[in-house]
């Protein structure tokens, strides 16, 4: 991990945006590190869900009353908050989903209708079930071949194995930007470019990086993106896919229904413009309009000073996770986010995490949808602790506490 | 002793502890002394895969009553485990498939036996009720 020691966020302040971490669980105060599986909203989000089904409520788009007008704007500019903070070219291009899965699953089902037998996908060793599953199926169903980038001991991909992947019959790589599991964070540039350059398209799955660290699509010059509103302080049941509009316009619809239309007739349909195209039936609007919110939280933070400052937060506790005898971090890669997998030789992750829980500690254990992963590294499953912008020094220091107690009465 | 009185047993012996790792520093003594399963038989008919830990169990009907050996890969399942053997162990059929495991919910300890706690236990307790119904249903 690369250390920064320029660290310019008011935790304390930030702190008080987020209500939940203020609770006492077990009569233990809280200490949140499962934000890697969902993070905590910001007030300002809560308030707006509150508001929006207080006095907003209305379906959206073509309604001629004030109050869907109302709703169709306020989705609309979230729709382009988005794709600000993304720096999407066209709005146009920013697509709301159910969340990454939903967004995997779509282009693995529409731009598989464009595939054909013999032709080639590649995804990597360290992907979350959701990004394996999707395209086995595209695979079983357009006779496609999946391949995999293999990882090192510390979680890194190897490039050189990816160019040796990368052929002629190449037409899609999909790998996520940073490792649920592992915390790598992927050289997805590089990959992008040369998935490029054999005339492939690229698409990141993009769920656990956006929460911590600047994204821009068009730098990136990635065909598609997904992510999850409730992994980036959102609400939970909406997410985004960026894709590439001249891409998506080839793509036939994933699902049919309203809004997705220009003209039924029972002869023929005609298929309505971008974003509409791949929006069929009424859409988690409350979602959408406070997912933009929650953009427009992170649009106040330094993203540059949160990725630094919660980087050093997993580096303190990795630090401070070696002092017990059998500890193993499983994910050491040189670039790595603040995610913290372990196991304690001799250990059950289930016993360990059942015995944080009862000291407030909140973390994941098992095998964090990523079996291929616990293959690889011969575990049962990994303790994960991951952190978010709000997460102190203090709660890393209570993890560390709690872990030593752990092993007391488990050894 | 029966069933209830069984189950009021464990009730008491909980009762004195008001501290969650209390308690838990108890199950996972209790673990210790759960009668294991042969590692013979710890083949894939007796494994009951859990998304998180790992359960072995074996039931015998000996003399009428039921009989249960298990293991798991976690201690604090184990604990459990030897919590419902101790409840369960050497009862009739009938009396094991009908029974309400209430101790579970009085000891706070119902979130393991949840569905969706993926440890393995909800399914073990299916599986020893299934064992016991097909017992009784051979005993009438």
């Amino acid at each position: 991990m690369e250390s920064t020691s320029q660290v310019t966020i008011d935790v304390e302040k930030i702190r008080n945006d987020f209500p939940a971490l203020s609770q006492e669980v077990y009569g233990k105060p809280l200490v949140y590190l499962d934000n890697g599986a969902t993070a905590q909203k910001p007030q300002l989000v809560i308030d707006a869900i509150d508001k929006y089904y207080r006095t907003d409520n209305s379906n959206i788009h073509r309604g001629v009353h004030f109050l869907s007008q109302q709703a169709t704007t306020q989705y609309e500019e979230a729709r382009k908050t988005i794709q600000r903070y993304i720096n999407a070219p066209l709005e146009e291009e920013v697509l709301f989903t159910a969340g990454t899965t939903a967004g995997i699953n779509m282009v693995a089902f529409s731009y598989g209708e464009l595939l054909n037998a013999g032709d080639e996908i590649i995804i990597s060793a360290m992907e979350h079930h959701s990004n394996i599953v999707p395209w086995q199926m595209v695979c079983e169903r357009r006779g496609c071949v999946l391949k995999v980038i293999p990882m090192n001991e510390r979680g890194e991909l190897s490039m050189s194995a990816f160019e040796d992947l990368l052929s002629d019959k190449t037409r899609l790589v999909s790998v996520t930007h940073i490792s649920n599991t592992l915390g790598t964070i992927n050289p997805i540039k590089e990959i992008i470019q040369k998935a490029h350059e054999k005339g492939a398209v690229a698409f990141i799955d993009g769920a656990q990086s956006i929460q911590h660290m600047q994204v821009d699509v068009q730098d990136l010059d990635c065909d598609f993106y997904a992510f999850s509103g409730h992994k980036v302080f959102g609400p939970t049941g909406v997410g985004v896919l960026y894709g590439k509009k001249e891409i998506l316009d080839k793509m036939p619809p994933y699902q049919g229904g309203g809004d997705m239309i220009e003209k039924v007739t029972f002869e023929k349909t005609t298929y309505n413009v971008l974003p509409h195209k791949f929006e069929a039936g009424t859409p988690h609007i409350a979602g959408g309009i406070c997912l933009g919110k929650a953009f427009e939280y992170l649009n106040e933070l330094d993203m540059d000073a949160v990725q630094a400052y919660e980087t050093e937060l997993a580096q303190y506790a990795e630090e401070q996770l070696m002092q017990f005898e059998g500890m193993r971090i499983i994910g050491t890669a040189k670039n790595k986010t603040s995610v913290v997998s372990f196991v304690v030789e001799g250990l059950h992750p289930f016993d360990i995490g059942t015995l944080l829980d009862k000291q407030g500690i909140a973390v994941r254990t098992g095998h964090h949808c990523t079996q291929p992963i616990m293959d690889f590294f011969k575990i049962p499953g990994t303790i994960r602790a991951s952190f978010a912008f709000y997460n102190t020094k203090e709660e890393v220091d209570q993890l560390i506490a709690g872990v030593k107690r752990c092993i007391n009465m488990l050894r | 002793m029966t069933l209830e009185e069984k189950q009021q047993d464990i009730i008491d012996e909980f009762g004195i502890y008001d501290d969650w790792m209390d308690k838990y520093e108890y199950i996972i003594e209790l673990g210790k002394d759960l009668p294991l399963i042969k590692e013979d038989k710890k083949t894939e008919d007796k494994l009951i895969e859990g998304c998180q830990s790992r359960v072995w169990l074996d039931t015998e009907v000996i003399d009428d009553v039921m009989h249960f050996t298990a293991d798991s890969d976690a201690i604090i399942t184990k604990g459990i485990i030897g919590l419902l053997i101790r409840v369960l162990d050497k009862e009739t059929p009938k009396t094991v498939a009908t029974c309400d495991l209430h101790f579970i919910r009085e000891i706070g300890l119902q979130e393991h036996l949840s569905p969706t706690r993926a440890n393995g236990l909800a399914s073990m307790v299916k599986k020893m009720k299934i064992s016991a119904l097909k017992a009784a249903a051979q005993q009438e």
